[in-house]
């Protein structure tokens, strides 16, 4: 087992173990602070699929970005917030939990079932990528073919998702105004 | 050699823990966390396809794509969250269910 396996197997069991300290929590700053780990740890994943600008993304916007805005909306929505959280005896699997659970884990095997069964690795696709060379190599950075790629093949989507953060910005700003100054 | 598989595996678990979080919290950041779960399934699961191809870059395209969306997602739904507080006095989904008049 060589090392880069090793890394995979350490990070996938942390993104999967704090992804589930985030259900079980009951103190909500305590998960949003778990969701932090996950996220971390998601990016290492994405290191392991050699994708690094994406891990860089990844940590930018969604470690510095949302992970601050779900803090400030926790902070401003002030102390009903944890209350309700106290009040639910969430044991994971009590009387409550059960048909989200077993939705949950039906979902999990149909789910694995299906990859089972898929054998990804031998789809023509992936199988012509390996041979033609086609498949990112781990000692290159990928990092001027992306921005390449973006300004040329995926122009107009790049236009189109700064038109939409546009709007969402604008959208955000204009929903969460004060009421009576209008 | 981590295979496609293995990536797909956690990608799936991880789908369905944030499912799980979905339906059984009564938070609603709790389950705004739950949806960014979901979505960061999806987008391992590009990145995972993205290896094999070099040239073009879809899969970390649409991933890098797919994490901007995710952003523009948490602001408004923030937005819509501070203002369901500031007229209900609660987060609760369930205590949710009356419309403006």
């Amino acid at each position: 087992m060589s090392l880069v396996q090793v890394m995979f197997y350490v990070m996938s069991f942390v993104v999967l173990g704090s992804a589930l300290l985030v259900a079980i929590s009951k103190n909500l700053v305590r998960s949003i602070f778990m969701f932090f780990i996950t996220l971390f740890g998601l990016a290492e994943l994405y290191v392991l699929a050699v994708a690094d600008f994406v891990a860089v993304t990844q940590v930018v916007i969604y470690v510095g970005g949302i992970l601050v805005l779900i803090l400030f909306a926790f902070m401003l929505s002030g102390k009903e917030a944890l209350a309700v959280i106290e009040q639910q005896k969430n044991r994971f699997i009590s009387l409550h939990n059960l048909p989200a659970f077993i939705l949950a884990a039906l979902f999990l095997v149909v789910m694995v079932n299906v990859i089972l069964k898929a054998d990804v690795a031998a789809l023509p696709w992936v199988k012509g990528a390996k041979d033609a060379g086609n498949m990112i190599p781990v000692n290159e950075s990928g990092i001027n073919n992306i921005g390449i790629n973006l300004m040329t093949r995926y122009l107009l989507p790049f236009e189109a998702i700064s038109i939409l953060l546009m709007v969402a910005l604008v959208g955000a700003a204009h929903l969460s105004r004060k009421e009576g100054n209008e | 050699m981590i295979t496609l598989q293995h990536f797909m595996l956690v990608s799936a678990m991880l789908f369905c823990i944030g499912l799980f979080i979905i339906v059984s919290k009564k938070n609603a950041i709790q389950i705004l966390i739950g949806i960014e779960l979901m979505l960061n399934a999806a987008i391992l699961n590009l990145v995972a396809f993205g290896r094999y191809d070099r040239i073009n870059n879809g899969g970390q395209m649409f991933a890098l794509f797919a994490i901007v969306l995710a952003a523009a997602t948490t602001a408004v739904a923030l937005a819509i969250i501070l203002n369901v507080y500031r007229r209900y006095k609660t987060i609760d989904a369930d205590k949710i269910n009356r419309l403006k008049d």
